[in-house]
């Protein structure tokens, strides 16, 4: 264990994990009614499977993802599919397509799963394969699909795979409370990971912040004593445990724009990820469970839960206590890289890592937005090394020069610059809005690409047919004729 | 002397001819593929292929608007984008579209209702982009990914059993923005 330097920008922030973290990791009930979204954080929607009325058990398959056609949402909870409906869910356009299973109690596993056997000498495809069937997803928030990742890195050759134990945001301790309850499947999941990875090292990299945590994971190191996997504790700093900032603050290495860590030979998973790649091997049970941190002043008895994927906030709420005050605000995520969510009536899905609960206590009052002074405050916190006031005079500009980008695409959307501007500008939803922005042209410039290409073929097709009628008409003209000759 | 200037001139004129021969080898082989102008402007059409500019599609409009022929405001799925986009390009003041093309008309797609599709097939020739599948007998459907929503296939309906749906979230729609 060492201690390393931060990149140079940042914020240091007020904690506020210890009145989560007074309870031990808890495991929530089943949900009497699980709802599961079907874009669980990642914008990629997944196609149901299932239909309504359907059986099925805990592990049955209800949802494949459209392009690898893997199984990647699976029933929580055995029962009957009563519903597949747009419900409110936490995605940006706050509804969305979701499957509702009535829980019949029963408990019953689908038979088809099945452990890894032999984990830990299996060949990487195929552990990679198994891992896409599981619907793992990167449990730190992202909630990309786990095999894709791995087989990108294994594909380019990643040698060194750092596990992301930072946890900056000041409410999330999901990871804290994982680390410290089951360090020892963290360990196992990190193995597995450099097995499929082929990578020759691993650094977990935890902030210094949470001593209980690496003193769970110094045991279980100890205890596996595997040379290739050590511990760093890192400065805590926001965003210390954004992937590439985490990245630069463990090797020293810094992504290039528009680069893929694996393109520098690096790979970054979550602990909680690694975690459920262990349980995964051992039991052969999909995901279907995380850790999400139950916080905020509205809450009773803030704490850590276990809980299925698909249970209601308000049945998690209420495993916590319930609310007391009067919360105003709910936020899915950290406080500064959460969205607000319109209603508790929403699943927990695999990217919701937080809830807070806030009352007026924790939230600042909103200033009027007032012009930029250009004091460059927010250049000096943007931990990507941008300019956000560039950006943000690019972007008020009347017709932004799409080839002029400041960067943005780099953008990580941590919120440095909003929480430092003391003119209260919202930048980071702005610079937020502009790339949805840019994505829907993206998309639209795809889609107009493929209707003139299937155009230019309907044409093709459509002369070919003219041509073809056209001779076939002057050939019985040249044959009629022949005829007439032949009989005068 | 004679002999040698003779022989001066005919390398020189060798030399020259040899050397003519390969740049112009070089440069057809090697020809910049830069897009023409009517290209460039098909880059920037929808590709609706609905053909409301009276052109036949959106190939068909570029070349009468390179050609000079054409006016940029007659394109109503592009709508005041594209008509922007083509003006800049163009180095044109943008001006309002050209009423008798219609309002702008945002993204939308077909869907036929295939409990009164009678299986014509007559939509399927039609479409510009091949995107109803069916059969003679057999109830048609419209693959929504593909659907350029040209309403093409409206007017071969034999029992109007085709509606056209809008789509997508709206570029500058308030639900882009976060609420947090």
């Amino acid at each position: 264990m060492r201690a390393a330097t931060a990149f140079p920008a940042g914020l240091s922030l007020t904690a506020h994990k210890r009145e989560a973290l007074l309870r031990p990791l808890a495991s929530a009930p089943p949900p009497a009614r699980a709802v599961l979204a079907m874009d669980q954080g990642n914008r990629r929607s997944a196609l149901p499977t299932a239909a309504p009325g359907q059986r099925v058990r805990i592990g049955t398959p209800i949802a494949i993802d459209p392009q690898t056609r893997y199984g990647v949402i699976h029933a929580p909870v055995a029962g009957t599919v009563c519903a597949i409906e747009v419900r409110p869910d936490a995605t940006e356009t706050g509804s969305g397509l979701c499957i509702v299973i009535e829980n019949d109690g029963s408990d019953a596993y689908d038979p088809s799963l099945t452990p890894v056997a032999d984990a830990e000498h299996a060949a990487p495809g195929a552990l990679i394969e198994r891992i896409a069937e599981s619907g793992i997803v990167g449990l730190g928030g992202a909630a990309f699909p786990t095999s894709v990742k791995l087989a990108t890195a294994r594909a380019k050759g990643a040698t060194h795979l750092v596990l992301n134990g930072a946890e900056c945001e000041p409410w999330i301790c999901c990871d804290d409370a994982l680390m410290r309850a089951r360090a020892d499947r963290v360990v196992q999941g990190a193995r597995l990971l450099l097995r499929a990875t082929q990578a020759g090292r691993c650094t977990i990299a935890v902030e210094d912040d949470k001593p209980e945590a690496i003193a769970a994971l110094t045991a279980a190191l100890t205890a596996c004593a595997d040379e290739r996997i050590t511990l760093l504790a890192i400065p805590s700093v926001y965003p210390a445990g954004a992937e590439r900032q985490l990245l630069a603050t463990v090797t020293g290495v810094e992504v290039p724009s528009g680069s893929l860590p694996s393109d520098v030979g690096l790979l970054c998973h979550n602990v909680g990820t690694a975690a459920a790649v262990a349980e995964f091997a051992a039991t052969g049970i999909p995901c279907l469970r995380r850790v999400v941190t139950i916080t905020g002043s509205g809450i009773a008895q803030p704490g850590n839960l276990d809980a299925s994927i698909g249970t209601c906030i308000v049945d998690l709420v209420a495993h916590c206590g319930g609310y007391v005050g009067a919360p105003e605000r709910l936020i899915a995520g950290g406080t500064l890289t959460g969205r607000a969510l319109a209603t508790d009536e929403i699943g927990l899905t695999k990217a919701m890592n937080c809830l807070v609960a806030a009352t007026s206590a924790d939230l600042a009052p909103r200033a009027a937005e007032m012009p930029c002074i250009r004091c460059g405050d927010c250049a000096s916190a943007c931990p990507a090394g941008l300019l956000p006031q560039q950006i943000h005079r690019w972007l008020a500009s009347d017709d932004p020069e799409p080839r002029l980008r400041f960067g943005l695409g780099d953008c990580i959307e941590c919120g440095c610059c909003d929480y430092v501007c003391p003119s209260r500008i919202p930048l980071t939803p702005r610079f937020h809005a502009a790339k949805a922005l840019w994505r829907l042209r993206a998309d639209d410039a795809q889609r107009a690409d493929a209707a003139r290409r299937r155009f230019e073929r309907h044409e093709q097709r459509r002369l070919a047919a003219v041509e073809a009628e056209r001779r076939a008409f002057e050939e019985a003209r040249r044959r009629a004729r022949r005829l007439d000759d032949g009989r005068s | 002397m004679m002999l040698h200037t003779m022989l001066a001139l005919a390398t020189l004129a060798g030399l020259a001819a040899a050397v003519g021969a390969l740049l112009g080898r070089v440069s057809d082989r090697m020809a910049p593929d830069a897009p023409s102008i009517a290209e460039r402007i098909d880059a920037l059409l929808p590709q609706t292929q609905c053909g409301r500019c009276t052109y036949a599609g959106c190939r068909p409009y570029a070349e009468a608007i390179a050609a000079g022929e054409a006016d940029i405001n007659r394109c109503p799925p592009g709508g005041d984008t594209t008509l922007r986009a083509l003006a800049t390009l163009l180095g044109r003041e943008p001006r309002p579209l050209d009423p008798q093309v219609g309002p702008a008309q945002p993204r939308q797609v077909a869907w036929i209702d295939e409990t009164r599709c009678i299986g014509c097939a007559r939509c399927l020739a039609p479409c510009p982009v091949d995107a109803i599948v069916g059969a003679r007998n057999l109830a048609h459907t419209v693959i929504a990914d593909h659907c350029t929503g040209c309403e093409l296939c409206l007017p071969p309906c034999p029992v109007d059993c085709i509606e056209l749906h809008p789509v997508g979230v709206a570029p500058g729609d308030a639900r882009l923005h976060r609420a947090a």
